[in-house]
């Protein structure tokens, strides 16, 4: 009954990849990437993945399309001599060298994963490492350890790898710093500062 | 997108929830699927919503880009205090077991059983605050950078 669902999402998947790749419009090739992780937010969600399949809606869907979306809007446009701005067409430019080179080196690593993957347990499998490894009452003594608290996905996240956490925490107050630092508009304060860091440095 | 009745109603009508489900998954979390990160880029996700449809000047007046600039470092700011807040009080560092508090667990003898149940405790109260302080740097990185984004010209 479930493959009612599930093909249809992995062969849409793959379309959408392959639309994704073959399409000339930016804009399209951008909307076809939101739509690509909205399919994978679904298939997440077969796959008793619910929290991954929210941050895929979320970011995926969400948030990185409009950020694409808005780099595509900003990028440079022609402005003609009596001032007015001439709309970019956004159409993929045709590649300059032929794409044999970097097809077999896709075509070779795509065939060492899929070999690669010929070792792996099958799917739902009680005896693969993922099972067995992390002793498998940690799910029940996560019961007494946390005073009765249901999702054990979040207390291995929050209190077994607290520490864990708090770094990837820290990882996305770095990166957003930095992004901030690169895009934002420099203020006039800011402009005085460099001037006189530069004069200092002249001065020396 | 400013011209656009059916965008502006529908987004009206679903910004409340969208944020509201934030939440849910924000507070839940410990309950159902979801935590700190999910609920921040959900959160995020609505703002940036009323941003596209109803212009980058209301959005600054709901969350103003120096109040959520600020956010980003409380965020992680909450978290690292939990952890030295459990240093505090004896224990190691993000060691829950020693926000365990008396004051209102003992009260249900006057007041009745089971009154302040849903007041979080030790691990519960840890795991609350941690998700919270992650959900809090979350937003606040996934707005100001829409809002870097954004706020930006044309260069030519």
């Amino acid at each position: 009954m479930i493959d009612f669902i599930v093909i249809p999402i992995l062969t849409l998947l793959a379309l959408t990849a392959l639309t994704v790749a073959r399409i000339k419009n930016l804009w399209a090739a951008v909307m076809f990437t939101g739509i690509y992780s909205f399919l994978g937010a679904s298939w997440m969600l077969i796959l008793d993945a619910p929290d991954v399949a929210f941050t895929e809606a979320a970011v995926g869907a969400g948030v990185s399309t409009i950020l694409m979306l808005a780099t595509l809007a900003l990028t440079p446009r022609k402005r003609h001599k009596d001032g007015h701005l001439e709309s970019a067409d956004f159409e993929e430019k045709p590649p300059k060298r032929s794409p044999f080179w970097a097809l077999s080196v896709v075509l070779i690593t795509g065939c060492a994963l899929v070999y690669g993957t010929l070792d792996m347990p099958a799917f739902g499998d009680p005896n693969a490492p993922i099972q067995v490894y992390p002793d498998p009452s940690f799910v029940e003594k996560s019961q007494p350890d946390m005073h009765g608290l249901p999702n054990v996905v979040t207390a291995v996240l929050a209190s077994y790898r607290g520490y864990d956490t708090l770094g990837e925490t820290a990882v996305i107050f770095t990166a957003g710093i930095a992004v901030l630092l690169i895009l934002r508009k420099s203020t006039a304060e800011d402009e005085a500062f460099i001037s006189s860091m530069s004069k200092g440095e002249k001065g020396e | 997108m400013n011209n656009f009745p059916i965008i502006r109603v529908i987004s009206k009508i679903l910004i409340p929830y969208i944020l509201l489900f934030a939440l849910y998954v924000q507070f839940h979390g410990d309950f159902g699927p979801g935590g700190g990160f999910q609920a921040g880029v959900i959160f995020a996700a609505a703002l940036i919503l009323y941003g596209l449809v109803f212009g980058l000047p209301s959005v600054y007046e709901v969350a103003p880009p120096k109040v959520v600039e600020k956010l980003i470092a409380l965020g992680l700011v909450i978290y690292a205090g939990t952890g030295v807040a459990c240093m505090v009080l004896q224990g190691n560092f993000l060691d829950y077991n020693q926000l365990k508090h008396n004051t209102l667990t003992d009260l249900p003898a006057y007041i009745g059983e089971g009154t302040f149940h849903f007041l979080p405790s030790d691990q519960h109260l840890g795991i609350f605050l941690v998700e919270l302080g992650v959900g809090i740097t979350v937003t606040a990185v996934m707005t100001m950078i829409f809002y870097s984004f954004a706020g930006r010209e044309v260069v030519e």
